[in-house]
């Protein structure tokens, strides 16, 4: 989230799209109805109307996989109606910027940008950068008139998005359009606040990535990132997965968002010179030029003593992927298919039903040597070679049932979608045998360690040099526990030497072994540590002694913002809302007073000495950076401090599948061509795995079918836990959701001859489940481009293995693709084809 | 000293159907969970029981604009002031009132006799194997400790409040609730219900329309 939870209290709109926050974060609603209580309006966009809709002031029904359509529209609608906020889009976004000339549209190019290699479904981004002058800055035209301009480029491209067209895509009745566009568009005004959240039903699409990119473009259209009761909110799934992408869950990132490096970058220079952005302006902050210095404490972090300059600080330990090479999920489970893997850690999941294309991922499992399942409970992944068609004889895989404890039964730190980084307790001890992650961790480590000791394995380096003192070592050099503060203290990053400062004589600030009191105080020389540079402050020294920030649990709102900063801590340095700076005009001062994030006190002069004066500073949240607004002409910065250029990016050359978002279908859809531009029908950039002439047949898809006449999606309930494993073993909630259903229109019932309550089957290219049939008016048939599309929808949370008589079902993605979003590789399960039989 | 009425403020249009009251009402009491099938609709289980002393209704109905309407709405005892069950139960102690004015049962005196069902205007009571009444007693056991009912302290919405009846009607009205069921009826309930928008009253699953003229003002 760029803001936070309770600040959906301060918006004036709050748009719902892509979630459902009634059903899956329950407690996110109270401060949508608070906002709603204020006369705040809800609008909820989904394909069926859900909890959430129900509370809604505004639904609008949507065929899934097209809210780049929906969202194009609302581009095109505050653009002709003059609704962006124009001060805004001027100075803090690259609106003003001009683009090389060359630059082509998909108008214009048959559906592409220009650029595209269609033999590698790749593109040339030459002709989507920036023009620059002579100093190498970018070349702008703040009047916005010049036709190379990012602000024309974006009228041109989203001119084709006219209201009668993203009806016919989307099957968003046209009025129901326009009530939204005016509506959310109606916060453009410096007195109004527009949120937007979203989840899965954003992400897990082929143009998941623009989906919300798209989003961007109307929040920095409307002026609403940065202040309170806007921003762009994603709402995470799980309480801590915010905390686990923070750490470098994901396969491109180390903690704290470092680049993961590639094979072909071998020392640390080139890590420094290649991966650090760089700008030439001296009005922008470029906070990623600190690069050099986390990445150099995140070395000295994990490696210790063993990392010295000498050595490159350990930067050959690094693990490195070959350059091209992608190692997300679709990935990892295509190659463990391919039999490329000896064993696999499923910890603290259930892939065999989670995973997309679940059929796949079950073969795949069945080609390992060996497993280890790591939960509370076994699962479908555990039970994998016992489970529906496989007969146990013939799988080999040697299967290890580790029990983990759950999050009551152990202490450490949690961070929710708010980035608050919150302290819990152990309420009681772990039940059985089962331990905390961090200790079977911890026995992992020392087992392996000692193996690649005794036996000298190859590149034993990354294991033997790493530091591992979480607690006082016993007599054979390991531990059995983890002490989970000494692990969070590592995060926040120690002083190795003693620090004075420039004075003469200089006095001493900091002595070695004291915890950093923030990553503003992180250096490249190897004198500081630092295993999360986002996390450094989250411990601090408070009067000579180690403080835990994140046990904080301070009630004070001094804003009435609902910030309460002294409640636990929030990445980056307790800063609430992020790019706050674009909360405030070029002075300082809020574009809302009555909505005030942060506002600059000028300097002025002290009143006890006329001579002196006092220095101007900021008030509020914790500011994007010190520096004063961006009027100043010496000292001023640019809101945007992530970014090299310091602005808002409507413009967006990074990405693979284009600077603006363009419609794509989904992978399977029920239209023959893209009805937004011609040829290109899917994301031109998604890796393909299957086609006619090639690929596993486990990969196989179809579209415009027939025999798949039926739009379908995805979703969780709210009386069960992601896949289950969790809730599925709690027969308080097995009773509430007991078994697999499918929720399908009356006209599409009645077309079909099924009554609600029927069992029915539900098919794809690339499996079949059964399903309880739930017919209901909350779901319509849509009108696509003139003709009647029915759109059904399933829950993922059942599978096989519990409830042990198979009452409950299988897994929906037994029914989902294997394709993944052009940039991320998230897997596309929000939008397929199936069909529906009575059975 | 005169009783302070305690009871609960409950306001379908906030309520998210979550169901957490459903469980935490089961967790408080220590109520066992039971087989179910999905009969077409969320709602589950299908009825009250003697393992469930509280649900969620969930109403799907046409709406004048032509968008559906979902509402949810919790089933359970009204603890009548005026508590047709306790009038018509034979055995004294078997039903009791409790410090707060709500209607509690003693399934050590209960006859088994099922007659409370039939004086109940709402149909709550429901028996267990033994032919015990089974139903929510307002968690006395709770507010006895000075705490809260298991289904308000779960809430996240706010649809349902625990607190001095009085004091609730008088908050209700001021945040904009036109429309009540129970301030008057059976002479007065434990368990109020809210409504801003007339029209879903008539969803929910109060008894007839004859008493409609009592609660509308």
């Amino acid at each position: 989230m760029t803001n936070h939870w309770i600040d959906l209290k301060n918006a004036d709109v709050v748009l719902v799209m892509g979630a459902n926050p009634a059903e899956n974060h329950p407690i996110s609603m109270k401060w949508i109805l608070r906002a709603k209580e204020k006369g705040g309006k809800l609008i909820v966009v989904d394909p069926r109307f859900t909890r959430t809709a129900s509370k809604a002031d505004i639904y609008a029904p949507m065929r899934s996989g097209t809210d780049i359509a929906f969202l194009g529209g609302m581009i095109r609608y505050i653009l002709d109606n003059d609704l962006y906020f124009n001060d805004y889009v001027v100075n803090y976004t690259n609106a003003a910027f001009l683009v090389n000339p060359d630059f082509k549209d998909p108008g214009e190019l048959d559906g592409i940008f220009s650029g595209y290699n269609e033999k590698a479904r790749k593109y040339d981004k030459k002709t989507w950068a920036f023009q620059v002058d002579e100093k190498g800055l970018p070349k702008k035209d703040p009047t916005l008139k010049d036709p190379n301009c990012v602000f024309q480029l974006l009228k041109k491209h989203y001119s084709r998005y006219t209201i009668e067209k993203v009806s016919d895509v989307t099957g968003t009745p046209k009025e129901k359009l326009v009530e939204v566009y005016k509506t959310f568009g109606s916060t453009g005004k410096p007195d109004r606040a527009g949120t937007e959240c979203y989840a899965m039903g954003w992400t897990q699409h082929t143009v998941g990535t623009q989906n919300i990119r798209a989003m961007c473009i109307i929040q920095l259209l409307l002026g609403n990132m940065g202040i309170a009761g806007g921003g762009i909110n994603a709402m995470r799934g799980e309480s801590n997965v915010q905390g686990s992408t923070d750490y470098g869950l994901l396969f491109h990132i180390l903690p704290g968002y470092l680049p993961v490096p590639t094979a072909s970058i071998t020392d640390l220079k080139t890590y420094i010179e290649k991966l650090t952005p760089k700008t030439k302006d001296p009005k922008s902050v470029n906070w990623w030029g600190n690069r050099p210095k986390y990445i150099t404490s995140y070395l000295k972090a994990i490696y210790g003593d063993n990392a010295t300059k000498e050595n490159d600080f350990g930067y050959s330990w690094l693990p490195k992927p070959d350059e091209g090479m992608n190692c997300s999920w679709l990935m990892l489970f295509d190659q463990m298919y391919k039999g490329k893997f000896e064993g696999f850690f499923a910890w603290g999941q259930n892939p065999a039903c989670s995973g997309a294309n679940a059929g796949k991922v079950r073969k795949a499992l069945s080609k390992l040597k060996w497993m280890v399942n790591v939960n509370l409970f076994d699962s479908e992944t555990g039970s994998f070679w016992h489970g529906p068609g496989i007969d146990p004889k013939d799988i080999q895989t040697e299967v290890f049932q580790l029990p983990a404890c759950s999050s009551v039964e152990k202490e450490g730190s949690i961070t929710n979608s708010s980035r608050l980084a919150q302290w819990r307790y152990k309420a009681i001890e772990p039940v059985g045998e089962s331990r905390p992650d961090s200790e079977i961790m911890n026995e992992l480590y020392f087992r392996v360690r000692n193996l690649y000791q005794k036996q000298d394995g190859k590149f034993s380096d990354p294991i033997t040099k790493l530091t591992w003192d979480y607690e006082e070592k016993g007599l054979a050099g390991s531990t059995r526990k983890v002490d989970i503060h000494s692990v969070a203290k590592e995060i926040n990053g120690y002083h190795l030497t003693d620090v004075f400062d420039k004075s003469t004589p200089p006095k001493q600030i900091n002595k070695k072994g004291d915890l950093c009191a923030s990553f503003v105080f992180l250096q490249t020389d190897g004198s500081t540590s630092c295993g999360n540079w986002i996390y450094s402050q989250s411990y601090n020294m408070k009067d000579g002694k180690p403080f835990n920030n994140m046990a904080r649990r301070g009630k004070d709102d001094p804003t009435k913002l609902g910030l309460y900063s002294g409640w636990a801590w929030s990445w980056p340095v307790n800063r609430r809302i992020i790019y706050n700076r674009a909360a405030v005009d070029l002075q300082g001062n809020p574009w809302d007073p009555k909505r005030a994030v942060i506002k600059w006190v000028p300097p002025s002069p002290d009143p006890k000495d006329p001579a002196k004066t006092i220095a101007g500073k900021w008030v509020g949240d914790i500011p994007d950076g010190p520096a004063p607004p961006m009027a100043d002409e010496k000292a001023g910065k640019y809101p945007f401090i992530m970014r090299a250029d310091g602005m808002g990016a409507i413009f967006g050359p990074g990405l693979a599948d284009g600077p603006f978002p363009e419609h794509y279908e989904p992978l399977e859809c029920p239209v023959q061509e893209n009805p937004m531009a011609g040829k290109h029908r899917i994301n031109p950039t998604s890796k393909i795995f299957y086609s006619k002439e090639g690929g596993q047949v486990e990969d196989i898809f179809v579209s415009c079918d027939i025999r798949y006449p039926y739009v379908a999606t995805t979703y969780r309930v709210t009386e069960h836990w992601q896949t289950g494993v969790l809730t599925r073993h709690l027969p308080w909630q097995l009773e509430m959701q007991p078994q697999q259903f499918v929720e399908i229109s009356k006209e599409l019932a009645d077309e079909k001859n099924i009554m609600s309550g029927d069992k029915v089957i539900v098919s794809s290219a690339r499996g079949e489940i059964w399903a309880i049939a739930l017919v209901t008016g909350r779901i319509r048939p849509f009108k696509i481009m003139n003709s009647t599309v029915h759109q059904v929808g399933l829950p993922w949370c059942f599978g096989w293995q519990y409830p042990v008589d198979g009452s409950s079902g299988d897994s929906a993605n037994l029914l989902t693709p294997t394709i993944g979003d052009a940039n991320t590789m998230i897997p596309e399960t929000k939008a397929f084809m199936v069909n529906i039989e009575k059975l | 000293m005169a009783m302070i009425r305690k009871g609960l403020m409950i306001s379908p249009e906030l309520c998210l159907g979550c169901k957490s009251c459903q469980v935490a009402c089961k967790q408080w009491n220590q109520l066992d969970g039971i087989k179910t099938i999905n009969t077409g609709t969320y709602e589950n289980p299908s009825d009250l029981s003697s393992t469930l002393y509280n649900r969620i209704k969930f109403v799907e109905v046409p709406s004048p604009e032509g968008d559906p309407r979902w509402l949810f709405v919790t089933q359970r005892c009204c603890h009548c002031h005026d508590a047709g069950c306790m009038k018509i139960c034979p055995v004294p102690g078997a039903l009791f009132r409790t410090k707060d004015d709500a209607v509690a049962f003693d399934k050590e005196k209960c006859n088994g006799c099922k007659l409370c069902f039939l004086g109940c205007p709402f149909s709550m009571p429901r028996f267990d194997e033994k032919g015990k009444i089974s139903k929510c007693h307002l968690c006395h056991d709770r507010l006895n400790e000075g705490l809260t009912t298991a289904c308000a302290k779960t809430c996240p919405s706010g649809a349902i409040k625990y607190g001095e009846r009085e004091a609730l009607i008088a908050e209700a009205k001021k945040a904009g609730y036109t429309t009540f069921f129970g301030l008057k009826d059976f002479g007065g309930l434990g368990d109020i219900y809210a409504f801003k928008d007339p029209w879903v009253v008539s969803f929910c699953f109060f008894p007839s329309p004859m008493n409609w003229g009592a609660i509308c003002y």
